[in-house]
């Protein structure tokens, strides 16, 4: 068969640009080192008063400002700088006209605290007498200072701008599929290129959600980490202590394009997204099904899609949240798919380093393995003291690792039953 | 000409003001019904849900507790367009049908959010009450009902579609988009069956608000859409609508009847300067509408009633002749949501071979006598969010069980 086709004779997508930010810092370059050296973006939260909070950490990209603060804001920023250090790092079009579809994973926005108080301000200002709530600050809300809100609150308008910025083709989709979002985006990115539709698409997951109803909300299911001190600490996937994951905050960006298109322009190939697999669970909310079957049938279908088989994969990416059940669940998906050779095939968690950034998480996670494969090197699982017998898994604790790899699998599992693995590969010789 | 690459349209579930099912809307819109109510969110005119018996799509009054209306209305009408299908409970065709969920925001808890503002308005609380009265009033599981993709994800659960979900954030622009990708992945063979849809409450005072800090909301007096002046506004309109979409060669072979061929879909995105609409849906209709045949062809638009997107959209569906029926004066805006049930109305006007009648007191709407075999599903959001479909009469498809 052509080497552009894959071995199911559709076009074979490649990864010819990335970016990211997470809380370790900029780009790819610098957040590679940090990972490889097992550092922390984890801290104590400075961004808004965390009084009264069980937890109080989280890995927020802090060291770069918006006005106004808001979700929607820091999302569009975060997923701005990924995405135009992808479409540099590709070489692709011309600046400020990329040739192909967005897909941005994104987290839900909504008003916020310091909106609403604004509001509420303005509204006891108009009329002192009154309690204010919906019904008083629904009049203020065509005032000027309030204006801008309705596009910034948008579900639409981060991907409008990104799309104004970066001069993608069409509508932008904007996604969420809570935790596997970033992963989503992929998907949809490689799909339209196996339709045929366009030869280049740019996948971006964003996540700037760190404001205090948000952590309050997580919270309040018992998701997080209660570990406020050392922060550092906090995130411990596969440990036998875990107790959470840590809200974080970044972005990936990922350029997929056709190896034919790729190829005939002369890029460089960063490797091939060689299969993805999906399927949702019909079981809980926030549990995972108790026999695995989703997430085993998800893996399954990423490596069937690829053409390979278990034996193929070198190297598991893992969601690996720290949260006591997704860890146990995300063993138990493992095991059933690799067997006996579960225990040695290296699976470490990025998020013991960064934390979890929620929707930016799957693109986040397919770059660094992407980086993995790139460097046959892996990053470590830190703050791996106590391990859990129950999860016999080679997590490549606390330090990096030189490993000889070919096929990495990278997986994202999300609340409302969403799961997405992606197989991730080198350039065919 | 049929081919087995086709994409039917083969389940319909929709619920709105109007009432609930295929065979009340078209005896309401062919009544003039309009449900409206300027009462109940003064000055804010909004068209309420029809009443609905959740029981009958989702039994367990305990799923029904995990959800907020939203996901209720939709979980309902997923349910509806599934048993439309003749698929609802075949759990080898629902784990490998494909899901795309058009959602909106989460709800809010609007006693607790009045109960905070009014503490903040008196400077009564500082960021530590505010901590505090969140850790403590919000309730758990609101969160859950908050997440746009929990949606999908009880559809999963109620309803057993496990093949693959995604759900689209992106008001007028996400309902055409799931609609155009379910399409698109059913033509190129990445998909047999799909699910697709949204659903939308209206009687939200934090939907209000967003749609307020724009002057979008219509005020005080209910007029149709192409009767708002340009003063005008769009009507939150509550609403659920899912279809069933299929390849014609998956229906064929599980002898499923269809309502409709949902023939092409199509969307883009301007900056809505001056002319850019107009260019846009001109432009789009060039992409997919090149051979209608015009004494049988008609529009169902999506015109919202907000300026100056619906003057821009009628000037260009002015001058393309064809009747036009604009959903908005009967059963109001639901923004993601409504790009799918236009596509439903569409489909059954197609299967009854007319189209029904103009709505009243909007005199743009032309009577069309003869028969109905092409229609053109117009968006055009009230900020963004441009798309046109083409859906056709299926002849000899007008035995539809459901």
């Amino acid at each position: 068969m052509p080497a552009d086709l894959d071995h199911a004779g559709r076009p074979l997508i490649v990864v010819t640009g990335m970016g990211m930010v997470t809380s370790l810092g900029i780009g790819q370059q610098d957040n590679w080192r940090k990972l490889t050296a097992g550092e922390s973006g984890i801290r104590p939260i400075t961004r808004f008063a965390t009084d009264g909070l069980r937890t109080r950490i989280a890995g927020a990209v802090d060291f770069i400002a918006v006005e106004p603060l808001c979700a929607p804001e820091l999302t569009e920023r975060f997923a701005t700088l990924a995405g135009e250090e992808a479409v540099a790092q590709a070489g692709i079009g011309a600046k400020g006209d990329f040739p192909g579809p967005l897909f941005l994973a994104m987290p839900p926005v909504e008003l916020e605290w310091p909106q609403r108080r604004e509001l509420a301000l303005a509204a006891h200002k108009a009329s002192p007498d009154e309690r204010i709530g919906y019904d008083a600050a629904l009049r203020q809300c065509s005032t000027a200072p309030f204006r801008g809100y309705h596009e910034r609150f948008q579900f639409f308008a981060v991907a409008d701008h990104l799309a104004d910025r970066l001069g993608t083709k069409g509508s932008p989709i904007s996604l969420t599929t809570a935790c596997a979002s970033g992963a989503t985006a992929i998907q949809l990115g490689v799909e339209a290129i196996r339709r045929g539709e366009t030869e280049a698409a740019l996948c971006i997951g964003a996540d700037g959600s760190i404001y205090a109803e948000s952590l309050i909300r997580f919270s309040l299911l018992s998701a997080l980490s209660t570990q406020n001190d050392p922060a550092s600490e906090a995130a411990k996937p596969f440990s036998k202590n875990r107790d959470g994951f840590v809200m974080a905050e970044g972005a990936g960006a990922l350029v997929l394009e056709s190896y034919a298109h790729a190829k005939a322009r002369g890029a460089r190939i960063l490797g091939v997204l060689s299969g993805s697999g999906e399927m949702a669970d019909s079981f809980h909310r926030t549990r995972s099904s108790p026999d695995g079957k989703p997430i085993i049938g998800c893996i399954r279908q990423a490596i069937a899609d690829a053409g390979l088989t278990p034996d193929d994969i070198d190297y598991v990416n893992a969601h690996g949240t720290g949260t006591p059940e997704n860890d146990k669940m995300e063993y138990v998906g493992a095991a059933a798919v690799f067997g006996e050779r579960v225990q040695s095939l290296p699976t470490s968690s990025t998020k013991s380093m960064i934390g979890h950034t929620l929707s930016a998480a799957g693109a986040i996670e397919a770059v660094v393995t992407l980086m993995t494969l790139a460097n046959q090197r892996i990053a470590p699982t830190i703050n791996y003291q106590v391990p859990d017998p129950a999860i016999p898994l080679d997590v490549v604790p606390n330090v990096a690792r030189d490993v000889k790899m070919r096929h990495a699998i990278s997986n994202s599992f999300g609340f409302g039953g969403q799961n997405v693995s992606l197989v991730l590969s080198p350039e065919p010789a | 000409m049929t081919s087995s690459r086709d994409i039917w349209i083969t389940g319909i579930g929709i619920v709105s003001s109007l009432g609930e099912g295929p065979e009340a809307h078209l005896a309401a819109l062919d009544a003039g019904t309009v449900n409206v109510d300027t009462a109940a969110f003064a000055p804010y005119v909004i068209h309420p849900l029809a009443p609905v018996d959740f029981d009958k799509q989702i039994p367990k009054k305990g799923d029904q507790r995990q959800m907020e209306a939203w996901q209720r209305l939709g979980v309902h009408a997923a349910g509806l367009a599934l048993d439309s299908a003749g698929v609802k409970g075949q759990a080898d065709i629902l784990s490998r049908m494909d899901m795309i969920v058009a959602a909106t925001g989460g709800e809010r808890d609007i006693a607790v959010d009045d109960s905070i503002m009014a503490d903040l308005a008196t400077g009564a609380a500082d960021d530590k009450t505010l901590n505090e009265r969140l850790m403590t009033d919000l309730r758990p599981t609101l969160f859950l009902a908050q997440l746009p993709n929990l949606l999908a994800g009880n559809i999963s659960i109620v309803h057993g579609v496990t093949g693959s979900s995604r759900t689209f954030m992106g008001e007028e622009a996400a309902g055409v988009d799931a609609v155009r990708l379910a399409h698109a992945k059913i033509a190129a063979g990445q998909s047999e069956i799909a699910l697709v849809g949204g659903s939308y409450n209206a009687a939200r005072k934090d939907m209000l608000m967003l749609y307020e800090f724009g002057s979008f909301n219509l005020k005080d007096r209910f007029a149709p859409v192409w009767e708002r002046g340009p003063e005008g506004g769009l009507a939150l309109g509550s609403m659920g609508a899912f279809l069933v979409l299929e390849s014609a060669a998956h229906a064929t072979a599980r002898g499923a009847t269809p309502f409709a061929k949902l023939a092409n879909v199509a969307s883009d995105r301007n900056r809505r300067k001056a002319g850019d609409i107009e260019s846009t849906l001109r432009a789009l209709w060039q992409r997919i509408a090149p051979n209608l045949r015009p004494d049988h062809a008609a529009i169902v638009s999506g015109a919202t009633g907000a300026e100056p997107a619906t003057a821009a959209e009628h000037a260009v569906l002015r001058d393309t002749g064809l009747p036009v029926r604009a959903t908005g004066s009967r059963v109001g805006h639901g923004f993601e949501t409504q790009f799918p049930l236009n596509i439903a109305l569409a489909a059954l006007a197609l299967r009854s071979g007319k189209l029904f009648a103009p709505a009243n007191g909007s005199p743009g709407e032309a009577a069309m006598p003869g028969p109905l075999t092409q229609a053109l599903v117009t968006s055009v959001g009230h900020w963004r969010g441009e798309g046109l479909a083409l859906v056709e009469r299926i002849e000899g498809g007008a035995a539809h069980a459901g």
